[in-house]
């Protein structure tokens, strides 16, 4: 019993199974800080020997483990899921983890620095606490009132994919840090916080909208969006932010939701 | 130093770290220390779903998932722990939807359920729809869902302080837990936390496997903190190899994938899996799965110009369906491989995945000292303990089961414990022992890198202690780490500072996971049969009559210092279940 799409491969399958070493030589141009040994940020070259199939995770670590010890990021899972090692590469908020090196124009050196808006604390290392704090503040928790059933709450699939969208956050802060309402004022809310008080406001189960939507009618609440799209662009789950931030903002004024 | 007291104090704010804080918390003073923040743990990757028999879609009770249970850990599990699972599998899932966890939802909006690798109908007779999911982030869910119950809660969390050791203290001759020691990673400041009652829940090990599912924070820091005082690690050789993990890569695909109809094939396009599992096919058991992929590779029927994979083929399947099910792995497949999955097969090897074995607990969650006394006032859960629900082989979806169920019954026992009881005194200098490890690495000009002793570490587990085993392999591996232990004596670090010093924590990691991987070597060196995870090329059946019986490793230390591993068996729980041969 054979598959016909066994016996002819795509171009695309046999480009990933090829083993042949495609070595490049690249070069990291990385904002490096440490307030142990300075005050003053800078740009520190690294060049490497990388496989461009690699991911600028991949590299970092080569850099640490080869080069560099001092150098400083968070990471953990190395695949798009734990949120930890967002930062800003060519200009860009990605995720190292889901960024191939070969899918940013490694010719050119690659800049690699913290995520903006919030403060440095170590090369690419930022302090997380008013971002985790904005999140807490918006009740990112299911609210109802009355007796649990003794079985599960019903919810039809039409409902459950409602805001399936903004279940798929994983508090990554590329968003947030790519938003220029938010690095002028750090009082706003950000995307993030409002993606997770979406994924509340329209979960049918959920009777505590109108009290997350008075919190988002603050002034640092929803009506700071600009409406830029940054953070749409720079979501590594691909959660459309900004519409979710509209739909939000529809639903302040229709109260309905 | 600062020093902390909580009634309550638990290490890890993964699934079962958050799920026994929601407990705690709302009876006793209580603290999370964890070393990443709490939404970056590894349950978050869990991918598939989380087993119980709510016969929402179709027949199915806990006592065949019990029984399922056993049989997949290939007799080695403990059948009470196995029954206490099955059975509170089901309020365990609907307490989850409570608390808000948006599972997939059937026609009539229950959780929808669907199959998963060997979990049955009527023991055995055809694969049963019992795993409940949230698309194909279930763990995503799960941890979510517990942090925002956390935040709900209140739980005060200390994030990004890793713990480094455990605290126990004789008291009228009787061991008990005191407290534990934790580095702050932000500013290198040395806290110790004194506690009536400490729950370690800080996950696996993986990490000493080079191709694997785990995160690089999985280096099995808790299950080194209790060994090296003292306290035993169980069924440490037990160690599951999950089929399908991106070539090369170790990223998992869920099961759920041939849960929804995925099959594996060779270079041939053949469903390999009908030869050795006739009935389950491609959802029989992980460890036959795996080994029947090694076989098909090693026969020379394996993928691609090494012949050193095979095909993970969804083609079949309609796009909407995997849209629907199966998005992130999909999305894994085109970011990391550049393939498309609706039409190209998906290269995949067998991928290090979990630790059935771990710090021994009873199914209140507290702590073995031996075969049969506790430790008052120490709890475990998770993937760091072993109650033994698992056995020689965890069934998928068990584990996140496992978490919910034996996280919360660890948090109720640990405040309910430190309700009654006082503190226990510390030690004089509580963290000496931390300072001057701390110290040591800091300030060490040895010629050792991290890098290499932990490559070296992780291509030596790979070719020796992976899927299959012989004498010989497992006797070079354990050969090999000891090597490694020595070098990693003269171990350096490059960054020096106090802030955020990752170079130092990465140091100390390689340092547990060379024990564990010691511990795990030597362990399975000994048990001269084969079941479950474990196979031995040269032992290749099961053997009821040498080793029915959990394997319990513990550090001695010799006179002159020196360390040795001392290896004793602990009795396999029976109840109901006689051993049977394994087949699906
Ligand atoms: C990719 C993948 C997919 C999986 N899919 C499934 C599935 O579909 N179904 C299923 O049932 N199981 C699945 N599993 C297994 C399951 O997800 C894990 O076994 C389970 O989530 C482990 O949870 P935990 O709470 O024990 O540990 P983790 O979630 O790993 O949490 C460990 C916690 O301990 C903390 N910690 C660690 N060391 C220290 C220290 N020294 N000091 C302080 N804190 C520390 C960490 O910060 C973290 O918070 C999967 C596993 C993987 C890797
Ligand atoms: S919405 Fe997207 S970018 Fe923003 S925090 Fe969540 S996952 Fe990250
Ligand atoms: S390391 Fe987990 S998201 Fe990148």
């Amino acid at each position: 019993m054979s598959s016909p799409t066994l016996e002819k491969h795509s171009a695309a399958l046999d480009a990933a199974e090829n083993t042949a070493s495609q070595m490049i030589t690249a070069t990291f141009r990385i904002r490096r800080f440490n307030p142990e040994v300075s005050e003053e940020a800078s740009w520190q070259d690294f060049q490497l020997e990388i496989d461009p199939k690699e991911r600028v995770l991949d590299a970092l670590h080569k850099i640490k483990w080869d080069q560099d010890g001092t150098l400083t990021f968070r990471r953990s899972c190395a695949h798009g899921i734990c949120g930890s090692d967002a930062m800003r590469i060519n200009g860009k908020n990605r995720l190292a983890c889901k960024t191939l090196i070969k899918d940013i124009n490694p010719q050119k050196p690659i800049t690699v620095e913290a995520i903006k808006g919030l403060t440095v604390l170590k090369d690419l290392v930022v302090d997380m606490e008013p971002f985790f704090q904005a999140y807490r503040d918006v009740m990112p928790f299911l609210i109802t009132n009355g007796n649990e059933p003794t079985r599960e709450r019903r919810q039809t699939a039409e409902d459950r994919e409602r805001f399936d969208d903004t279940t798929k956050c994983i508090l990554c802060a590329a968003c947030t840090s790519s938003c220029p309402v938010f690095w002028n004022d750090g009082q706003y809310f950000g995307p993030a916080a409002i993606v997770n008080a979406h994924r509340f406001i329209f979960d049918s189960r959920d009777e505590g909208g109108e009290q997350r939507l008075e919190i988002l009618n603050d002034k640092d609440g929803v009506w700071r969006c600009r409406t830029t799209f940054n953070c749409t662009d720079a979501c590594p789950r691909g959660i459309e932010v900004t519409k979710a931030i509209q739909e939000v903002k529809r639903a302040l004024i229709t109260r309905r939701f | 130093m600062k020093i902390h007291k909580y009634d309550t104090v638990i290490v890890g704010a993964g699934g079962a770290g958050m799920r026994a804080a929601i407990e705690s918390t709302k009876r006793s003073r209580t603290a999370v220390l964890t070393k990443l923040y709490p939404t970056r743990s590894h349950t978050g990757a869990a991918q598939g779903g989380m087993a119980a028999a709510l016969a929402n879609v179709e027949e199915d009770n806990w006592e065949w998932h019990t029984f399922d249970t056993i049989k997949g850990g290939d007799y080695l599990v403990d059948q009470d722990a196995a029954e206490i699972l099955a059975k509170e599998a089901i309020d365990s899932v609907l307490d989850l939807e409570k608390m808000g966890l948006p599972f997939n939802r059937t026609p009539d909006g229950t959780i929808d359920q669907r199959r998963f690798g060997g979990h049955s109908r009527n023991h055995g007779e055809a694969p049963v729809r019992r795993s409940c999911y949230a698309s194909d982030r279930t763990g995503h869910m799960i941890l979510q869902t517990l942090y925002q119950n956390c935040v709900k809660e209140g739980v005060e969390f200390f994030n990004e302080f890793y713990v480094l050791d455990l605290l126990l203290q004789d008291v009228d001759g009787v061991k008990k837990s005191a407290g534990v020691v934790a580095y702050e990673l932000a500013t290198g400041e040395i806290h110790v936390f004194q506690a009536k009652a400490i729950i370690f829940a800080s996950g696996g090990t993986g990490k000493f496997f080079k191709v694997t599912s785990n995160a690089h924070t999985l280096t099995g820091d808790g299950q080194a903190a209790a060994y090296r005082r003292g306290l035993p690690l169980e069924d440490m050789e037990f160690f599951q190899f999950h089929p399908t993990g991106i070539w090369r890569m170790g990223i998992l695909l869920t099961e759920g994938a041939r849960g929804e109809g995925g099959i594996l094939r060779n270079k041939d396009g053949e469903r390999f899996m009908e030869k050795y599992a006739p009935v389950m096919k491609d959802l029989a058991s992980r460890d036959v799965v795996s080994r029947s992929i090694y076989t098909e590779i090693r026969e020379g029927r394996g993928c691609g110009p090494e012949g050193d994979h095979v095909y993970l083929d969804l083609t079949h399947l309609p796009p909407e369906q995997l849209d629907a099910k199966l998005p992130d792995i999909t999305e894994f497949a085109r970011t990391y491989l550049g393939i498309e999955p609706y039409t190209d097969p998906i290269p995949i090897q067998p991928t290090a995945h979990y630790a059935m074995g771990g710090i021994p607990t009873n199914v209140e969650g507290e702590v073995l000292r031996d075969n049969d006394t506790v430790v008052p006032g120490l709890y475990a859960a998770g993937e760091v303990a072993c109650v033994s629900v698992h056995g020689a082989n965890r069934l998928g979806t068990n584990s996140l089961l496992d978490i919910n169920v034996f996280g919360r019954r660890a948090g109720i026992a640990a405040a309910e414990y430190s309700a009654d009881h006082d503190f226990v005194e510390l030690p004089e200098n509580p963290a000496q022992q931390v300072i001057d490890q701390v110290e040591r690495l800091r300030d060490s000009n040895g010629t050792e890198r991290v890098t290499e002793i932990r490559k070296e570490l992780q291509e030596c587990m790979d070719a020796n202690v992976m899927v299959f085993r012989t004498e010989q392999t497992i006797k070079t591996a354990v050969e090999k780490i000891g090597e490694l232990r020595e070098r990693y004596l003269n171990v350096s670090v490059q960054d020096k500072g106090k802030r955020f010093n990752t170079d130092l924590l990465e140091a100390i990691e390689l340092g547990n996971l060379l024990d564990l991987a010691e511990v795990m070597a030597v362990s399975a060196l000994a048990r001269k049969e084969s079941r479950g995870g474990h196979y031995r090329e040269d032992y290749p059946n099961r053997d009821d009559v040498n080793f029915m019986r959990h394997t319990m490793a513990y550090r001695e230390v010799g006179a002159d210092g020196s360390e040795s591993i001392r290896l004793d068996y602990k009795p396999v729980v029976q109840t109901r279940y006689q051993p049977m041969e394994r087949k699906y």
